[in-house]
């Protein structure tokens, strides 16, 4: 296009210097928002996660839905399952649904652990809105405070097959 | 004109050695052989872009959920089409073009070596031909980021290997021919601004290709039972250092028009170079950390790392986009000041060519990019943030605007441009483009508005039923969200039927056997001035400066809100 003037090293003009400068200073706010929403915010990206095995996370998930079983949901078959407040809770990504339905109580912090056995899945809690990836081979403990009473569905928002849209999982606050 | 092998020599060099011509409006010499290299690759992309277009419009009547249009598995398997046709091959095929035409018609000089640029163009077409294939075979119901363990058949990776390395040759070709031209001094002193981006974009675009071979390669081990384990956080980070820099070219190159569709509509020009530059070094250091913000609610990274990688150390990039942002603006605003328009703040604005069709595009490109699509990117693109946004439709609301909205509409501006320069034909149905730049931008604005507003009430993308119709447990939707998908089929009808009048036009025009009359062709249109002041002082920018400002208050109130929304959601840690 146009050619360069020779000497194109000249100093910023004042507009120019205060745009920079403005844009500047809100880049830097928006990098300090991140830390201190982790420090003053209730909303946090879950940091703990850790390796497992698909076949061990089924064995860990199975023991739980045994230990704390509560009812079945009549239309799936899926155990609707109560963890006690405080303790750890699990959800088992496959293709196509969530397992087990979990039952949990308003205002009380759980320890969910989420993994998926095959592909990978989305944890979109509805209508909450919350949103996870779900690896498989990786475990994930989300520390939730369930902030609303009511029933839940997880939808699965990741591409997992093409029966995706079918995967429905549930969880009910009391 | 083309006056073939006259040994003319140039500023002593012998022309000989390649076919040339001399363009008329720049008085440059164009080797024609680069220039049919050129053509082919901008043909190709068009036919990509018509052929992702349709499938655009099919996945679109789909999710508008009163209409519903296809079955499940042709949702999933054309979404998958659209995405490697739209975002790999007419974006990457557009920019080879216009990497070959920087490389050698913007710096007087010749393409290296046609030979390899012709096998570069094949391996792309192959590449993408069998990727094709396998999608619409249902070979590779994967959709384009083909995330591990979900497996395709081979053909697919080697489909998108194929045409990744033939990219890379393409990227290599334009170093090449940027080297030889200093080398062979046929440009002096430093390079033109929009040459020196194509740089910054081609540079991304190594780091960006390797990236993707180093994600794919593996992939075609794992699907052919070569390799056994494929771990998928691992899949993620390569894909998106391939995926998410792959943007970059884009934003890059479409930066790079932007200064180009400026200058030829209005004169204007960067008011400083240097800070023009700089902003593109931004881009190059820190463009690629931006992979990160795809795995922010990811199991696996710390959070320093994503906060570092996300906000690309400190937002340098953005930073350098709203360098690109004030200085395009205010290079149009002073080039319109010096000739005349002086009225008030905006009277350059008023003034400015809106019936052009490069301008049209220019400034409903930077409207949608910049406030529908960069506002909304960083937003989304927050740690926190993420987890309101990841996998909703806000996603591909946000990069409809940038993607589309913003460099595709920019690209098609540029090719009306291209074609008295390239084609050496008369643009044809001139006032219809000018209408097609605008329906395009108000389509795909509504686009991106409808799936952002289904998004904020928690609809997924890429799927097939947010009714849940068939699943065993049932969810109540938000009614809010039947607008949103309605707006977003209203938008993708607007838009096609404005791409279709793109294409149409494009045609119309090249297929027209009369080559344009040299004279005609200049690169800048001729200008509109009136009584020009006498002043030799250099006008100031101040209305693009209240421009930014005003674009700033409403980027910092979308952002303070969603932080807002989030607060609202259950308690996690
Ligand atoms: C007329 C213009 C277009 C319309 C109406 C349109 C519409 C759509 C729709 C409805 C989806 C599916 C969203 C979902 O269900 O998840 C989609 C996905 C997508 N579009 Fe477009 N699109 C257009 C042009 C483009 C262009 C030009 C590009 C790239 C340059 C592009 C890139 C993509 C990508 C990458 C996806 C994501 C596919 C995936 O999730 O795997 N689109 N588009
Ligand atoms: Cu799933
Ligand atoms: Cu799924």
């Amino acid at each position: 296009m146009w050619k360069p003037e020779n000497n194109w090293w000249k100093p910023l003009d004042p507009i120019e210097k205060r745009w920079v400068t403005i844009a500047f200073i809100w880049c830097l706010f928006l990098t300090a928002m991140m830390p201190i929403w982790l420090v003053m915010g209730k909303q946090n990206v879950p940091a703990k996660t850790y390796k497992i095995l698909p076949a061990d996370y089924m064995k860990v998930v199975d023991k739980f839905v045994e230990q704390y079983t509560v009812g079945t949901d009549e239309t799936t078959g899926i155990p609707i399952v109560e963890p006690p407040p405080g303790g750890n809770a699990f959800i088992l990504a496959r293709q196509f649904r969530w397992y087990p339905i979990l039952k949990l109580k308003e205002g009380e912090t759980y320890k969910i652990h989420i993994s998926s056995i095959d592909v990978q899945h989305g944890f979109s809690l509805q209508p909450t809105n919350l949103n996870l990836q779900v690896l498989p081979g990786y475990g994930y403990v989300a520390e939730i405070v369930p902030t609303q009473k009511g029933d839940f569905t997880i939808v699965c928002n990741e591409f997992c097959g093409l029966a995706h849209h079918l995967m429905v999982g549930k969880i009910i606050v009391e | 004109m083309n006056e073939k092998n006259a040994a003319v020599t140039w500023e002593g060099i012998e022309a000989k050695e390649f076919d040339y011509r001399v363009c008329p409006a720049t008085g440059l010499l164009v080797d024609t052989k680069a220039e049919k290299l050129v053509i082919a690759n901008a043909v190709a992309a068009v036919i990509c872009l018509t052929l992702g277009g349709i499938f655009a419009l099919l996945i679109s009547l789909t999710r508008w959920q009163t209409i519903h249009l296809l079955d499940a598995t042709w949702y999933y398997r054309l979404t998958t089409a659209h995405g490697v046709d739209m975002l790999v091959a007419w974006i990457v095929f557009f920019e080879i073009a216009a990497l070959y035409f920087g490389s050698t018609a913007l710096l007087n000089a010749r393409m290296v070596s046609p030979k390899t640029a012709w096998l570069a163009f094949v391996l792309m077409v192959i590449g993408g031909g069998l990727a094709n294939f396998a999608i619409l075979t249902g070979k590779a119901d994967v959709m384009f980021t083909a995330y591990v363990p979900l497996k395709a058949s081979p053909i697919f990776y080697v489909g998108v290997i194929l045409f990744a390395v033939g990219a890379l040759i393409g990227v290599g070709l334009f170093f090449v021919n940027v080297f030889v031209a200093k080398a062979e001094g046929r440009y002096t002193g430093s390079l033109p601004l929009v040459v020196y981006g194509l740089v910054a974009a081609a540079i991304i675009a190594v780091y960006t290709l390797l990236s993707g071979a180093l994600a794919f390669v593996p992939a075609l081990f794992w699907s052919l039972g070569l390799l056994k384990q494929y771990d998928p956080a691992f899949y993620r980070n390569l894909f998106w250092s391939f995926g998410h820099p792959a943007q970059q070219i884009n934003l890059c190159a479409m930066v790079v028009v932007w200064y180009m569709l400026s200058h030829i509509t209005t004169g204007g020009k960067t008011p400083n170079e240097k800070l023009s530059r700089f902003a593109f070094i931004l881009y190059v250091l820190f463009i690629n950390l931006g992979s990160a913000h795809h795995l922010l609610v990811d199991p696996g990274p710390s959070f320093p790392w994503k906060v570092f990688n996300t906000s690309y150390a400190m937002y340098l990039a953005v930073l350098a986009s709203m360098i690109h942002a004030y200085s395009i603006p205010a290079g149009v605003e002073i080039a319109q000041r010096k000739k005349g328009f002086t009225k008030g703040l905006f009277g350059w604005l008023k003034n400015a060519p809106w019936k052009e069709p490069g301008f049209a595009s220019l400034a409903v490109s930077i409207v949608i990019f910049g406030w529908i699509g960069g506002v909304t990117g960083v937003t989304i693109g927050t740690e926190q943030i993420n987890m309101l946004a990841h996998n909703t439709l806000r996603v591909p609301g946000h990069f409809h605007a940038t993607v589309v909205g913003g460099t595709t509409l920019a690209f098609m501006g540029l090719t009306y441009y291209l074609i008295p320069l390239v084609f050496r034909k008369e643009l044809r149905m001139k006032k219809l483009a000018t209408l097609q730049v605008y329906s395009f931008g108000a389509g795909m604005t509504l686009v991106s508005i409808g799936m952002i507003i289904a998004g904020l009430q928690g609809v997924s993308r890429r799927h097939f039923d947010i009714t849940f119709a068939n699943a065993a447990i049932q969810g109540g939707i938000p009614q809010g969200v039947h607008i949103g998908l309605a707006l977003l089929g209203i938008g993708a009808i607007i838009a096609i039927l404005a791409g279709t009048l793109f294409v149409t036009i494009v045609l119309v025009s090249i297929l027209n056997p009369k080559k344009v009359s040299p004279t005609s062709v200049t690169l800048v249109i001729p200008q509109e001035s009136v009584n020009v002041p006498e002043t030799k002082k250099e006008p100031s920018a101040k209305g693009t400066f209240v421009l930014v400002l005003i674009f700033l208050m409403f980027f910092a109130t979308y952002y303070l809100s969603n932080w807002w929304l989030l607060g609202r959601t259950w308690f996690i840690r």
